[in-house]
């Protein structure tokens, strides 16, 4: 396997890989976002509580499970990039987090936009909620530092400590926001056993989980790019690159 | 400047003082490289007393201003005390996080302690240490009298000193990750409360419930065994990224 992965270590090979992969990444991902939100959107049935509003979930919790996914990627490439120097795994990690950070903020304001009709109210300090909200700053923190420092390679040295110290305290901090929770205000909140969910609600949401998780993908081979462009922009084959498209 | 120069001296003559027959080879004792590096830190904070009270000063003016703004009734306040006197001892040891590498990552001590043949895990945790008793320890020594404004119910002081006795050291030991990570930056100072504040989040819960419980009378071990818990989690693993981290900012 490490003789499959070694050559993806040359920035100039993987470039070209991510080329090749991301058309075949975002036709998939149009294809399943496109058939999962309008069978979630317009066919699935109306949840017998919440009504219609029930069909934000089909984005709320796919972007909050990638949301906490991202930050466990970046914290594996950056484990990755301080353990065998991999400079590609910084770039990946820093293509990463702005990405994170989006999908967080998606998550919460769909999560306030359901609270308003299921809840009564934008914000409730629900134990979710609120390490969703921490989760956010943790990926603000890792990007402010990553712009912080001029020098490329150290920004990204040092956002992979600060991403590896926030992997090890996200579950401290959501264990303990959630038991803060259940301390201060009793079960208000009712559940969505995510089991009990009908089939029919169940195969679009995996649809368009699956699209989301293809969209993150696609998001991320394109920063990927850019990120590897921009960081050996002196190099001989990215200006031949540079060269190749203005003439045409 | 010149403490510095005495204490990589003495660092340099120490071991030819001591032991003779192997010179130069044989490194001080980690016993030895630790206290040398929390006394010449605590000799710098002595004679930068101001590093010391103002951080306090903040501390208390923080603990007024709440009362002023919320209103005098002794119950709302006795009610919000844990909350408001841990929020400002993570402000006011956030304030003073600052000074741990920064002096010396400008006339250039820190680098010579990297470059020490004593493990950076050791020296960075007497800093840590050093840092603590400067600043959690007086936090401590004044927040009963800060309580017994805010009206917080008598079954707390003991709840109070505790949680503060225990969880300080944890805010010393995660706030030294942020500074690491930030000594090298001219602006730091903004960011570090953005990398660090999340982080100090369990902490502030366990304690404010400590002291909560403890107010009801009720037993409030369990909240003191998980902070015990943070504070060891993070002492063996804080001073390793304190390490990686600096050698980043260092580079």
């Amino acid at each position: 396997m490490w003789k499959w992965l070694h050559p993806y270590a040359n920035p100039e090979v993987s470039y070209h890989f991510t080329n090749k992969l991301l058309p075949w990444l975002s036709a998939l991902a149009a294809l399943f976002l496109g058939i999962g939100l309008v069978w979630a959107l317009l066919f699935a049935p109306a949840d017998y509580q919440q009504g219609h509003s029930f069909r934000i979930f089909y984005v709320h919790v796919p972007a909050a499970s990638l949301s906490m996914g991202i930050y466990f990627a970046m914290a594996i490439a950056a484990f990755s990039s301080l353990v065998w120097q991999l400079k590609l795994a910084d770039a990946s990690a820093a293509a990463m987090a702005p990405v994170g950070a989006a999908f967080t903020a998606i998550a919460l304001i769909t999560g306030a936009a359901w609270g308003k009709p299921m809840w009564g109210t934008w914000w409730i300090w629900d134990a979710r909620l609120t390490s969703e909200l921490i989760l956010l700053f943790l990926y603000l923190g890792v990007i402010a530092l990553h712009n912080a420092f001029e020098d490329k390679n150290l920004a990204g040295k040092a956002a992979g400590i600060l991403t590896l110290v926030g992997v090890i305290n996200i579950p401290i901090i959501k264990y303990s926001v959630d038991w803060w929770n259940t301390l201060h205000q009793g079960s208000t909140v009712s559940k969505l056993g995510k089991p009990s969910m009908s089939l029919d609600m169940l195969w679009p949401f995996i649809i368009c989980f699956i699209g989301f998780s293809l969209l993150v993908g696609v998001i991320i081979c394109l920063r990927f790019r850019n990120e590897i462009l921009a960081r050996n922009s002196i190099r001989p084959w990215v200006r031949e690159l540079v060269q190749q498209n203005t003439v045409k | 400047m010149t403490l510095e120069a005495q204490s990589v001296q003495s660092t340099e003559n120490l071991p030819a003082q001591t032991n003779n027959p192997i010179p130069s080879s044989q490194p001080l004792s980690y016993r030895r490289a630790f206290m040398l590096v929390l006394k010449r830190d605590l000799t710098i904070a002595m004679r930068h007393k101001d590093d010391i009270i103002n951080p306090l000063l903040f501390f208390v003016i923080v603990i007024t201003l709440f009362p002023l703004g919320i209103g005098p009734e002794a119950q709302t306040l006795s009610r919000i005390a844990p909350g408001i006197i841990w929020v400002a001892a993570l402000l006011a040891t956030l304030l003073s996080l600052d000074r741990l590498f920064k002096s010396d990552h400008h006339d250039g001590s820190l680098e010579q302690m990297l470059l020490s043949p004593h493990p950076i895990f050791l020296l960075v945790l007497a800093k840590i240490f050093a840092h603590w008793l400067i600043t959690g320890l007086p936090l401590i020594l004044i927040a009963p009298l800060l309580a017994v404004l805010l009206h917080l119910d008598e079954n707390s002081y003991g709840a109070l000193v505790f949680t503060l006795l225990l969880g300080t050291p944890v805010l010393s030991l995660l706030g030294a990750v942020g500074v690491a990570l930030t000594v090298g930056i001219k602006k730091g100072g903004v960011l570090l409360s953005l990398l660090v504040l999340p982080l100090y989040i369990p902490v502030l819960i366990f304690a404010t419930s400590a002291i909560d419980t403890a107010a009801l009378g009720l037993p409030y071990s369990g909240q003191l065994a998980i902070i015990a818990a943070l504070f060891f989690g993070s002492l063996s693993l804080a001073p390793f990224a304190v390490g990686a981290a600096l050698k980043v900012s260092t580079n």
